[in-house]
């Protein structure tokens, strides 16, 4: 029982977790990356601003508003 | 190894991210749009100061535009939520990659959507004093992150009850102290209601429905999408996975 992990049952077998490890320097920098991208569909050129101007926020004008973010 | 197989899955969970969008964007121009068109004629019909010239026109705002914003945040969701999969996979209790894969999405739908907008839900164009945007996005992303934070504090809670207390009881009680504690940040956040005096009710209930269809769409599609790519590469079909798995 203790090798379950040597038969190949896929259906009901419970899978090995992931070591810490392995995923923490993906979710570190993919998850900051993820993030960046968030804000400037999110947030860029409305509450705070890291390009000058209207013209990212006019672009994803009706995402930010139907994906829920405040707009304007 | 293992680090391959977070890497297959995060570009997978993108991928999953991008299909998903897809979906949401056209769900989003065909049941969206009509309640974002209503409430720009409103702001147009009673705003002082509107008129200007337009930077991006209607019609790329309602296609392109629409389908950048979406797909982009598809793809940074798929990437998030494939990472949050690669953390649960085997922790949550007896699932498959499949069910862990839907079961993230709909967590996912839940902690980072519907719950928040519970409090902050969707405005359309119109809705929403320009004056009070800093503190409106501020107290958004709080609710978010505080219905992330209670959501994940919750699950731990569940895995440590359930030994004593069985699977059932132990999930009611995480559940009931999640409620209990989103419940307490809703009461005590300030309201970000602030909807201009006028505008149809019929148009703000659209709009938010179809919000909420958006990323229903978006968070349904990965899970089901994200749940057969995962499975591919945790449980390959015996045939071909026969010889790493006896290597292993």
């Amino acid at each position: 029982m203790a090798q379950s992990t040597a038969a190949p049952t896929p259906t009901t077998q419970t899978l090995t977790p992931l070591p810490l490890r392995a995923i923490a320097p993906w979710a570190v920098f993919f998850g900051v990356l993820m993030l960046v991208l968030l804000y400037f569909v999110g947030a860029e050129q409305g509450a705070t601003a890291l390009v000058s101007g209207e013209g990212v926020h006019e672009w994803v004008h009706d995402a930010r508003h139907l994906l829920g973010f405040p707009c304007h | 190894m293992n680090s391959v197989t977070v890497r297959t899955l995060l570009v997978r969970g993108m991928l999953a991210g991008v299909a998903a969008g897809l979906l949401a964007f056209v769900f989003a121009y065909l049941v969206g749009e009509g309640p974002v068109d209503a409430a720009i004629a409103f702001e147009e019909a009673n705003s002082h100061e509107h008129g200007g010239e337009e930077l991006v026109s209607r019609s790329l705002q309602s296609t392109a535009g629409l389908a950048t914003g979406v797909l982009v945040f598809g793809v940074a969701i798929g990437g998030i939520a494939a990472l949050a999969f690669c953390f649960a996979l085997g922790r949550i209790g007896r699932f498959g990659a499949r069910a862990t894969a839907a079961l993230t999405g709909l967590v996912g739908f839940l902690l980072v959507y519907l719950v928040p907008i519970v409090k902050y839900p969707a405005n359309p164009p119109a809705v929403g004093n320009p004056d009070t945007l800093d503190k409106r996005t501020i107290l958004f992303v709080l609710m978010i992150a505080l219905s992330v934070l209670l959501g994940i504090g919750a699950i731990l809670l569940g895995r440590r009850l359930a030994p004593a207390w069985g699977n059932w009881n132990a999930s009611i009680a995480a559940g009931g102290a999640f409620v209990a504690a989103v419940a307490v940040a809703m009461v005590v956040l300030p309201s970000g209601e602030n909807t201009p005096k006028g505008f149809p009710a019929t148009d703000l209930w659209e709009f938010r429905l179809a919000s909420i269809g958006v990323q229903a769409v978006l968070w349904a599609a990965f899970g089901l999408l994200f749940g057969y790519l995962a499975e591919r590469v945790l449980e390959p079909k015996p045939a071909r996975g026969r010889v790493s798995t006896l290597a292993a």
